[in-house]
């Protein structure tokens, strides 16, 4: 539920950035929980939510902007697609064809990187190194790990729906 | 060479190898027992300091002395960050480590915990290792339930409680003091040292930032002792009185044109061609090595004749790189252009240059920039010399920047021209057949995205 006054933020999510405050001496540390816990939610922090946030962390929204923008990892305009894939194009999944593959997947789905098929099904982001070059080229799809893909392979694999994203 | 036995990694493979039960049934948590039921702080950080390990994350400092840089006597709290933000191209040991065998890194949090006096760990994990981020949560709850976390455990006055908190994809949070400002809820800006963290780090308190790696190295030494660990390795060279030596086992991480890759662990020293032919199958479809990073893309480049280079903390450097790294051997093929190469690794640091420091965010976006105009077939043998130029001025070495990023963005500029320049000189000539002598400015191309 959202509270009265609030436009983005539901009870339930201030809960849980509650529920983090114990382990930090400051709030100001929460910022970073508290954007991945509405992003989880929203798909996206919009500036109307950044102002919440600072509000429940008693900081000046510009300050948790700050620190978001600076990620580059929360989209602000729109919500990303149900399915975020982040294709890795770092060296090692690069010297696997891991540009081909985001080039691929990008036109097959009509969209550039980092945008969002009009559906609102998947967005394909360039991402850099996943940690993963055991199975390159690799993608990472919300939660899962994609592993030795090629383009026909990564094709299927971002058609079947997916759990949320944590 | 006689067989190595993984230690680090025997969880791998082992069915349910990442609980609490099958980490006891391996011997896990004895040890932390045994230390919390006799020993002090100083008898933890006096073992650690013996064993000779050096830290795992990339700069091999010895992790006993950086613990004892922490203030006597300091009234708390002190604090232990995890650096689990492994970014650094071509390494995955970390993710392994915490996803097959959680418990050891808990254990060696734990240990280190105690030497340190610190009360509360946090472990800064990277956003795209949500499986890891599941196992550790699964793993930490286990220990409280277990009682090897919380408040006075086993009955001794010391407690201990850990926090995950993950980061959102910036690079840079590798970078110690990057770690603790991101933490803070702050953007990732590494800041000047002194003071170090162990003086004034996370929320102004004395701070020790250890690799997951190097907790799991505390693990085993506390379980298998210093000997054990001196037994393997490459010994502190005589000749050189600080040189504090390679010793132990170490997790390399094997990618690229390789037929096997995999991490594989080995004792510190193994050569890159020793692991590329015994642990990866060889360069893939029957092909040669052009070069091999030896430590992660911003240790540079090895050239094929340089691949029997041992692959301790020392090694790399003899060869003109910038040293031993995180470890990860990624193997380029002699069908791969040089070029793209240098592009790739110029687009990774032009994105990850966190911009406080000026020479770094121009240096990386300008070389990527002019990698960019080589690549479309517009490049002049001058833009090598740039190149060179931007390599030779950004970074913490010649004291330009902050943090190590630039030199990290600088070094694969500079091993690549200076060993591959012959390469680089073709691609220009051939692809700009009109221009390439041309030494006028030339118009700035569009802008590209910075971190």
């Amino acid at each position: 539920m959202i509270a009265p006054g609030r436009t983005y933020l539901t009870d339930e999510m201030v809960a849980k950035i509650e529920a983090l405050a114990p382990r930090y001496p400051n709030r100001r540390a929460l910022t970073l929980p508290a954007l991945h816990i509405v992003n989880a939610e929203l798909r996206h922090v919009p500036l109307g939510a950044v102002v919440e946030i600072a509000a429940v962390l008693g900081l000046a929204p510009a300050e948790v902007q700050d620190t978001l923008t600076f990620y580059q990892f929360f989209h602000q305009e729109k919500p990303h697609g149900k399915v975020r894939a982040f294709v890795c194009r770092s060296v090692s999944c690069a010297l696997r064809g891991g540009d081909h593959l985001l080039e691929h997947l990008c036109k097959q789905n009509g969209v550039e990187p980092y945008g969002t098929t009009p559906d609102g099904e998947l967005t394909i982001e360039p991402a850099e190194c996943l940690g993963a070059c055991d199975f390159a080229p690799c993608i990472l799809a919300n939660d899962d790990l994609l592993k030795n893909m090629t383009p026909e392979t990564a094709a299927a694999e971002l058609k079947k729906p997916r759990a949320r994203a944590t | 060479m006689t067989p190595f036995k993984p230690v680090l990694l025997e969880a791998v493979g082992v069915p349910d190898g990442h609980t609490i039960a099958s980490y006891k049934s391996r011997g896990g948590y004895a040890p932390l027992e045994a230390t919390l039921a006799g020993k002090q702080p100083t008898d933890v950080i006096e073992m650690v300091k013996s064993s000779g390990l050096r830290g795992r994350g990339g700069a091999g400092f010895p992790t006993g002395l950086k613990w004892t840089f922490l203030p006597k006597d300091h009234p708390g709290p002190i604090y232990l960050c995890i650096n689990a933000d492994e970014s650094e191209p071509g390494t995955f040991n970390n993710r392994i480590l915490m996803e097959d065998d959680p418990h050891q890194v808990i254990e060696g949090i734990i240990l280190s915990s105690f030497a340190t006096r610190a009360s509360t760990a946090y472990l800064y994990l990277r956003y795209e290792y949500p499986q890891s981020w599941h196992r550790l949560q699964a793993a930490i709850d286990e220990a409280y339930a277990a009682g090897y976390l919380g408040q006075n455990i086993r009955g001794t006055n010391f407690s201990l409680d850990i926090y995950l908190h993950r980061g959102a994809a910036a690079y840079i949070c590798g970078e110690e003091t990057g770690l603790i400002e991101s933490l803070e809820g702050k953007r990732a800006w590494p800041r000047i040292k002194p003071p170090f963290p162990a003086i004034e780090g996370l929320f102004r308190k004395p701070t020790v930032v250890n690799n997951i790696e190097t907790m799991a190295c505390v693990a085993q030494i506390a379980r298998r002792g210093v000997d054990w660990f001196k037994s393997i390795g490459v010994p502190a060279d005589p000749a050189n009185p600080r040189d504090p030596g390679s010793y132990g086992p170490k997790l390399y991480c094997l990618s690229g044109h390789v037929e096997r890759p995999g991490c594989y662990e080995a004792p510190l020293g193994i050569t890159a061609r020793e692991l590329i032919e015994q642990f990866g199958g060889g360069v893939w479809k029957g092909r040669k090595a052009k070069a091999v990073i030896p430590g992660g893309i911003s240790m540079g480049l090895m050239t094929e004749s340089e691949l029997d280079t041992p692959l301790d903390f020392a090694g790399p450097g003899k060869v003109g790189c910038l040293g031993l790294g995180t470890a990860a051997v990624v193997v380029i093929d002699d069908q791969t252009s040089i070029v793209d190469f240098l592009h790739n690794s110029a687009r990774f640091f032009a994105h990850e240059s966190c911009g406080q420091c000026t020479p770094c965010r121009e240096g990386t976006s300008w070389s990527l920039r002019l990698l960019e105009r080589i690549k479309a077939g517009k490049g002049r043998l001058k833009d090598l010399d740039i190149l060179l130029e931007i390599g030779n001025t950004m970074g913490m070495m010649p004291g330009s920047t902050i943090c190590g990023l630039a030199d990290g963005a600088a070094w694969p500029m500079k091993n690549a021209i200076k060993k591959f320049r012959g390469e680089f000189e073709d691609y220009i000539k051939r692809t700009n057949p009109s221009g390439w002598m041309v030494t006028d400015p030339v118009p700035a191309l569009q802008i590209v995205g910075a971190h």
